[in-house]
């Protein structure tokens, strides 16, 4: 059956301007409504008829909801804050450049100026086969696609499959886990603050949610606290073209030294998995090391312990073990920002070796 | 069966236009069906290759993913307002003149979006380097002139003092 991929199906919309307002009508149609931030990711779910909400709620009118605010302890960004906003705001640049740089290497200019912090984090799965109506785990069905002999699984997942092999597919998220960010979400108890890593959910708990949120909740900020602040930092993607591409990997750091031994570490890497993975092993198996390569060796190592490959994805093992050995030492006399993103002969080393 | 659709107020191209529309209808085809201006270009309909490019509200966005409703009261400008009232023998925009000096433009289905974000670029970069050029283009595809040519002639536009310079380049060739 042909789709019209142009025009949009019917709905009702909502558009609220307050986030009191926006959670009590999410309350009232519960599972009947889709939560709608820039929309980028939304207008193709809606588009192609894959995702068939009755009701659309719009945040655009929400302006509690935009903005970045210095606090006392550090910063607090409203979930529709634009991606370009992010990249951009000084005291980011300044103390938490981890994520200006893991930001400002989302897709391309018009999506950073239109995609919201929000909505880049509550973002779903990439894979294909789903994004293409096919009936497949995640999509509440009873196979993968993707993890199959002739599945195109290049792009999936070597860790934390159960069932769907899909990744995660966002680059800001591994900078919230090594900013150590909280989310703030409204649910229907009031509201909670979970760790950037908790807000998402693995396969094994529920195939077809991709994050903690149930019906009826909302995120409205992300904060960073200050306890990262101005820490020696490092963020890398590797992508197949050097600008617009979602990750294949990204990974980010937050480090802080003393006398040239790691005293304190954060390590995410996000595209390996169905969750965006913190890397706690490693963060406790290199706390009072050199930040030297040997202990990135270490590291690396240690990281891709247990991964296990698709048919197509085998290089993700030795990428993953680079990326992180640079997320660990690759620091050490160089300060983080612009350093490596995206480079091409940096990604040829990855693949190599 | 318009009458039941909300009024979306814009300023396109400095003109103040209201428009009945669903509001979830995409930007991209208000400009295009509702108020004939089919210089913005569809080419993957997802945010991919942005020869849907305009500028709303000073900011490069891809108008076919944006659903109207979040361009009310917005100032938007597609590639017919980057060179007001041509006339034949008229007056083309610096970038629009460089484009053609430096064949920048082979089927044009890229161009119009092309242009759009070149002309953002000048606006925050007046000389911009050729990785800044790179970056400011970095959402748009084209598939036929390997994108050496637009990058020179984004160059030459942000470089050249004079148009006549840039026409005699364009017919010594
Ligand atoms: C061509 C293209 C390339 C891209 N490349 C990259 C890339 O390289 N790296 C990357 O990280 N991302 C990439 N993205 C993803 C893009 O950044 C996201 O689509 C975008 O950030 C989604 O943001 P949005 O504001 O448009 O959200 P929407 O599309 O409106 O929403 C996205 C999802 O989040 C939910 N949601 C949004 N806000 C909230 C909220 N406040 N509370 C609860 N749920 C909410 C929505 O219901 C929806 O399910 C790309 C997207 C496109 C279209
Ligand atoms: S990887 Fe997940 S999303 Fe993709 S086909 Fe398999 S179950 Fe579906
Ligand atoms: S048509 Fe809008 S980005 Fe391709
Ligand atoms: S000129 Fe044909 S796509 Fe660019």
């Amino acid at each position: 059956m042909a789709i019209i991929r142009d025009v949009m199906p019917a709905f009702d919309l909502l558009q609220p301007s307050s986030a009191a307002d926006a959670q009590k009508l999410l309350q009232e149609h519960g599972s009947d409504a889709w939560i709608m931030a820039g929309g980028l990711d939304s207008f193709d779910w809606l588009k192609d008829r894959i995702k068939k909400p009755k009701v659309l709620v719009d945040l655009s009118g929400i302006d509690e909801l935009k903005g970045i605010r210095v606090t006392g302890d550090g910063v607090e960004i409203g979930a529709m804050t634009t991606l370009t906003e992010v990249a951009e705001h000084p005291e980011i640049r300044k103390n938490y450049s981890v994520l200006s740089q893991a930001v400002s290497v989302v897709a391309s200019p018009q999506i950073r100026n239109q995609g919201t912090l929000g909505g880049n984090v509550s973002q779903d799965v990439r894979c294909w086969y789903y994004r293409g109506g096919w009936p497949c785990y995640r999509a509440g069905g009873n196979i993968c696609y993707a993890d199959t002999p002739v599945g195109r699984n290049r792009e999936h997942a070597i860790f934390g499959a159960d069932r769907c092999v899909a990744v995660h597919p966002s680059d800001s998220v591994p900078a919230l886990i090594a900013l150590d960010a909280k989310f703030v979400v409204q649910t229907s108890k009031g509201e909670k603050t979970v760790d950037a890593e908790n807000y998402y959910i693995g396969p094994d708990l529920d195939i077809t949610r991709i994050n903690m949120l149930q019906p009826g909740d909302l995120l409205t900020a992300i904060r960073i606290p200050s306890t990262w602040a101005g820490a020696t930092f490092y963020f890398e993607k590797v992508r197949d073209r050097n600008v617009w591409d979602f990750p294949l990997m990204n990974v980010a750091s937050a480090i802080v030294l003393s006398g040239g031994a790691i005293s304190r570490i954060r390590l995410a890497v996000n595209a390996v998995s169905p969750r965006p993975m913190r890397l706690k092993n490693v963060e406790d198996a290199v706390v009072g090391k050199p930040a030297d390569a040997s202990t990135g060796e270490m590291a690396g190592k240690l990281a891709v312990q247990g991964a296990v490959p698709l048919q197509f994805n085998a290089y993700k093992i030795p990428l993953m073990r680079n990326l992180v050995k640079r997320a660990v030492c690759g620091v050490a006399g160089q300060q983080a920002y612009g350093a490596l993103t995206g480079d091409l002969d940096t990604q040829e080393v990855a693949w190599n070796s | 069966m318009s009458a039941r659709w909300p009024t979306i107020r814009m300023i396109v191209n400095g003109e103040q236009r209201g428009i009945q529309a669903p509001p979830m209808k995409r930007l991209l085809d208000v400009l295009r069906q509702d108020l004939h201006l089919t210089g913005t270009k569809e080419g993957c309909g997802e945010g991919e290759c942005g020869s849907c490019s305009v500028r709303m509200n000073g900011e490069l966005v891809n108008s076919c993913l944006i659903p109207v409703l979040q361009a009310q009261g917005a100032e938007i400008q597609t590639v017919e307002g980057l060179a007001p009232k041509l006339e034949p023998g008229g007056t083309l925009h610096p970038l629009q003149e460089a484009f053609l000096a430096c064949g920048g433009a082979q089927c044009g289905i890229c161009t119009p979006g092309m242009l759009m974000a070149a002309a953002q670029l000048l606006e925050t970069h007046p000389r911009p380097t050729l990785a800044e050029i790179r970056e400011g283009l970095a959402g748009n595809l084209c598939r036929c002139t390997g994108f050496m040519r637009i990058f020179e002639s984004v160059l030459a536009a942000s470089t050249q003092a004079s148009q006549p310079a840039l026409r005699q380049a364009h017919h010594a060739r």
